[in-house]
């Protein structure tokens, strides 16, 4: 239940939205590119070692 | 304690093998702190006397702000790791936490401008400390721009340490403009050593954990970050190899 904000709902609910957003699209920008990195790394590895 | 320990972690190896076993629980540490430090915040502390219900964008504002300025001033600290020692993690982590610090600036100056609005009457002022911080932010963005726009690392590496070093005028600026001029809406520190100027205790314990929550949140992102950077970079090495033995 969200607690009476009043007059100021908008600017204090935007602050939560808008700061959770931006939080929420680094974590997943940051894992993402882990995950994408790690793999090519890995598939560059295992080439390299298949070519000797 | 042995300090010269700490240099085995400049070997990627080592880092990547340290950061595995501490890295989840950093994380988990993060995510707990931050829900608790929000949701008491949020739904179980009162409205200010003054400011109302708007007191609860402290537990956002605050410790951005914290972050934006001690994120600038980590990658001081491993810029100038590696312009002495010439280590490439220690450039690698100050590449990995500046597009952190850039978001944790940004949240900083949203939720002011949300804060501002209803309180000043005006979402934006050239106050010494939100112009400060703007100028912060842009420093951000020049940083991660210059990282991209050179393709030599070392040489990448080098440059952006020497803005980072200019940099940090403006980080210090930020967190001491208030003091510096005695002009401008932006109040005075909400968190200081001498209690007298705290916010009030029902504000400041949340705060606490909140503060505690994105510190741990900006340790785990850069380490998960600076893990992707050595990657990235031991990938490039690779190629440009494969390259020249083709």
């Amino acid at each position: 239940m969200i607690p009476d904000l009043g007059k100021y709902a908008v600017p204090v609910l935007a602050s939560y939205g808008v700061s959770l957003l931006l939080i929420a699209g680094l974590v997943w920008a940051s894992l993402r590119r882990s995950a994408r990195i790690k793999r090519a790394l890995e598939e560059t590895e295992s080439r390299r070692k298949s070519n000797g | 304690m042995n300090l010269n320990a700490l240099w085995e972690y400049a070997n990627p190896k080592k880092f990547i093998a340290t950061t595995d076993r501490v890295l989840p629980f950093v994380a988990w540490m993060a995510a707990l702190l931050l829900v608790t430090g929000l949701v008491w915040g949020f739904f179980f502390t009162p409205d200010d006397y003054k400011q109302g219900a708007t007191v609860k964008i402290i537990y956002l504002h605050v410790p951005a702000a914290l972050m934006a300025i001690n994120a600038w001033l980590m990658m001081l600290v491993t810029s100038l790791v590696w312009i002495v020692r010439r280590h490439h993690v220690s450039a690698l982590a100050a590449r990995a936490a500046a597009p952190v610090g850039m978001v944790m600036t940004l949240i900083a100056l949203a939720t002011g401008a949300l804060w501002g609005q209803p309180m000043w009457g005006t979402w934006w002022a050239w106050d010494p400390r939100l112009t400060s911080f703007l100028v912060l932010f842009l420093f951000y963005l020049g940083y991660i721009a210059l990282w991209e726009a050179i393709e030599n690392d070392d040489t990448a590496a080098d440059l952006t340490s020497i803005l980072c070093l200019v940099g940090s005028v403006f980080a210090l600026l930020s967190r001491y403009a208030v003091n510096f001029w005695n002009q401008g809406l932006h109040q005075g520190a909400s968190l200081s050593l001498d209690k007298k100027e705290n916010v009030a205790d029902v504000f400041w314990y949340p705060l606490v954990v909140t503060i505690a929550g994105f510190v741990l949140l900006f340790v785990a992102l850069v380490l998960m970050r600076t893990r992707t950077e050595i990657r990235a970079r031991r990938m490039r090495a690779l190629l440009a190899r494969e390259r020249m033995q083709a």
